[in-house]
C-alpha cells in the first residue's frame, strides 16, 4: 500500500483544519471502501483523517426537525436502533445489507453517500426520506438537499477542505412506511445489480396515496428518484394495478449500463420489480392490505 | 500508540497508517489472525473491536487504538478452550483450518447480540466470512451447539 499520513482528530474544528492541509487529503469514517481503494491504488491520499472520534459525527438521535445521523455513525448502529426500526424501515433494511457484518461494524452511513458509488446501499432509502446534508468546511456550515449531493460515481458537491458532518431525515408522519430491496446473485460481499426504495403515505381510511419518493441504485451515474412512478401514485387510491404502474414509470427513470453485473435491459426489468415488490413492503409495514 | 489486544495494554511505536492485522501478526506476533484477501471480503481476518467483529486488515492500527482488540489468542481462560473454540473442535468445523479463526471471532461477536440464534440467522450473522473448504454445514453445526451449551449453562 502507498505510504500516507493518518490523523485522527477528535473535534470537528480539528478536522476541518486537517482538511485544509496541503496535498491529497482524504477523510473517511469506517474506511471499508477508501483503505481498500488506496491498496488498489483506486484513490491515492497524503494525508487520510479518520473521523470516527469526532462526537458530532457520532449522533444519533431525534430532533425536532428529524432524526440526525452523524457522518460516520456505523451501519450497525443505525441498522439495530429501536427509531430507525419503527420510523424508517427502508434504512434498517440498507443498513443491514452493506457488505457484511463486519462491514457494517465499520463502515458509515455518511461513508456509504460520500463514496458516492452509484450502487450505495443506503443512499437510495436517505432520498425517499428526502434526508437534507450538513455539511462543514472552512467558510462554515451549510445544508443541502441530499439530493443535490451527487454529481457522478464517486463524485460529490463537497469541496476541498469541506466534511459531511451529518443527515437529518424529517419525522415521517402516522401511516408511512419505506422499504429497500436491491438484486443481487449472492447475499453477501457483493455490489447491487439494481436496488430500489420506496416511501409510501397512505391515508388509512381511503387508501389514497398522500406521498410516495422512489429512489434507484445501480442504474445511472448518481442514485436518481423515480420522480414519473411518484407522480402516478400521489393522489390516487392504491391498488395492485396502481402499483403495477409505478413499477413501469420507475423504468423510465432509470438509465443503465451493461456491465459484467447485469445488461442495461435486465436492470430496467429489475427496477419494474423491485418498484412493486418495495410497494407492497411499505403497505404491509403500514398495515394496509389491498 | 497505546495498543490494548486481549486485555494486555502494549505501546507501540508503528506507522500510524499500518493496517491492524499487519501489527497484531508482526509485532505482537499474534498469528492466529489471518491475512486472506486483504481488501475486506473474506473474514480471515476478522477481530473483535470493542466486543464487535471487524476485518484487522482493512482498519488501520490508529483506529482501534484506545479500544479493546480480541484476538483467538484471547479467547481461552486459564487454558480451557472458550466454547465456541470447544465447539469448533468436538464437530470439527473445519478441513484447512485457515478461516477457523475468524468464523470462531465472527460467532463470538454473533452470539453475544444473538444468545440463541436461528440457522437463518446464523448465516447472516457469519456473512463476512469465506470457507473456502465448504465446512459450513459443521460451522453451523458448531455454532448451534455452543449456543445451546452457552444456554445450558446459564440455566
Amino acid at each position: 500500500m502507498p505510504s500516507f499520513d493518518y490523523a485522527a482528530p477528535t473535534s470537528l474544528a480539528e478536522a476541518v483544519k486537517l482538511m485544509g492541509s496541503s496535498g491529497t487529503v482524504r477523510a473517511f469514517a469506517g474506511g471499508t471502501d477508501l483503505i481498500d481503494q488506496l491498496k488498489t491504488n483506486r484513490r491515492n491520499a497524503d494525508l487520510v483523517i479518520d473521523l470516527k472520534r469526532i462526537p458530532e459525527l457520532q449522533k444519533l438521535e431525534m430532533g425536532s426537525d428529524g432524526l440526525h445521523i452523524g457522518a460516520a455513525r456505523s451501519c450497525s448502529d443505525v441498522h439495530h436502533d429501536a427509531t430507525v426500526n419503527r420510523l424508517y424501515g427502508g434504512l434498517a433494511d440498507a443498513t443491514g445489507l452493506v457488505g457484511s457484518v463486519q462491514i457494517q461494524n465499520r463502515a458509515a452511513v455518511g461513508g456509504n453517500v460520500c463514496n458516492a458509488a452509484p450502487s450505495g446501499d443506503t443512499t437510495p432509502n436517505l432520498l425517499t426520506h428526502e434526508a437534507v446534508a450538513v455539511i462543514t468546511g472552512p467558510s462554515g456550515t451549510r445544508k443541502i438537499e441530499l439530493a443535490d449531493f451527487f454529481v457522478g460515481p464517486g463524485q460529490t458537491v463537497l469541496q476541498s477542505g469541506e466534511i459531511l458532518q451529518e443527515l437529518i431525515l424529517p419525522k415521517p408522519p402516522e401511516s408511512s412506511a419505506s422499504a429497500y430491496l436491491r438484486f443481487i446473485p449472492r447475499n453477501e460481499m457483493d455490489i447491487a445489480v439494481a436496488g430500489v426504495s420506496s416511501f409510501i403515505h397512505v391515508d388509512p381510511a381511503t387508501k389514497t396515496v398522500r406521498k410516495a419518493r422512489i429512489a434507484l441504485a445501480s442504474v445511472a451515474p448518481t442514485p436518481v428518484r423515480a420522480r414519473g412512478a411518484e407522480s402516478v401514485l400521489e393522489g390516487k387510491v392504491i391498488t395492485e394495478a396502481l402499483i403495477a404502474s409505478a413499477g413501469d414509470a420507475a423504468v423510465e427513470s432509470a438509465t443503465p449500463i451493461t456491465d459484467v453485473r447485469g445488461s442495461a435491459e435486465y436492470r430496467r426489468e429489475l427496477v419494474r420489480v423491485l418498484t412493486r415488490r418495495t410497494l407492497s413492503i411499505c403497505l404491509e409495514r403500514i398495515g394496509i392490505s389491498l | 500508540m497505546d495498543l490494548t489486544v486481549n486485555g494486555e495494554r502494549h505501546n507501540l511505536q508503528v506507522d500510524r497508517e499500518r493496517s491492524l492485522l499487519s501489527v497484531l501478526r508482526n509485532e505482537l506476533e499474534l498469528t492466529g489472525t489471518k491475512y486472506g484477501c486483504g481488501e475486506g471480503n473474506c473474514g480471515a481476518c476478522t477481530v473483535l473491536i470493542d466486543g464487535e467483529p471487524s476485518q484487522s486488515c482493512i482498519t488501520s492500527a490508529s483506529a482501534a487504538a484506545g479500544r479493546e482488540v480480541t484476538t483467538i489468542e484471547g479467547l481461552e481462560r486459564d487454558g480451557e478452550l472458550h466454547p465456541v473454540q470447544q465447539a469448533f473442535a468436538e464437530h470439527s468445523a473445519f478441513q484447512c483450518g485457515y478461516c477457523t479463526p475468524g468464523f470462531i471471532i465472527s460467532t463470538v461477536g454473533l452470539l453475544s447480540r444473538k444468545p440463541d440464534p436461528t440457522d437463518a440467522e446464523i448465516r447472516s450473522g457469519l456473512n463476512g466470512n469465506i470457507c473456502r473448504c465448504g465446512a459450513y454445514t459443521r460451522i453451523i453445526r458448531a455454532v448451534k451447539s455452543a449456543a445451546a451449551g452457552a444456554e445450558g449453562n446459564a440455566k
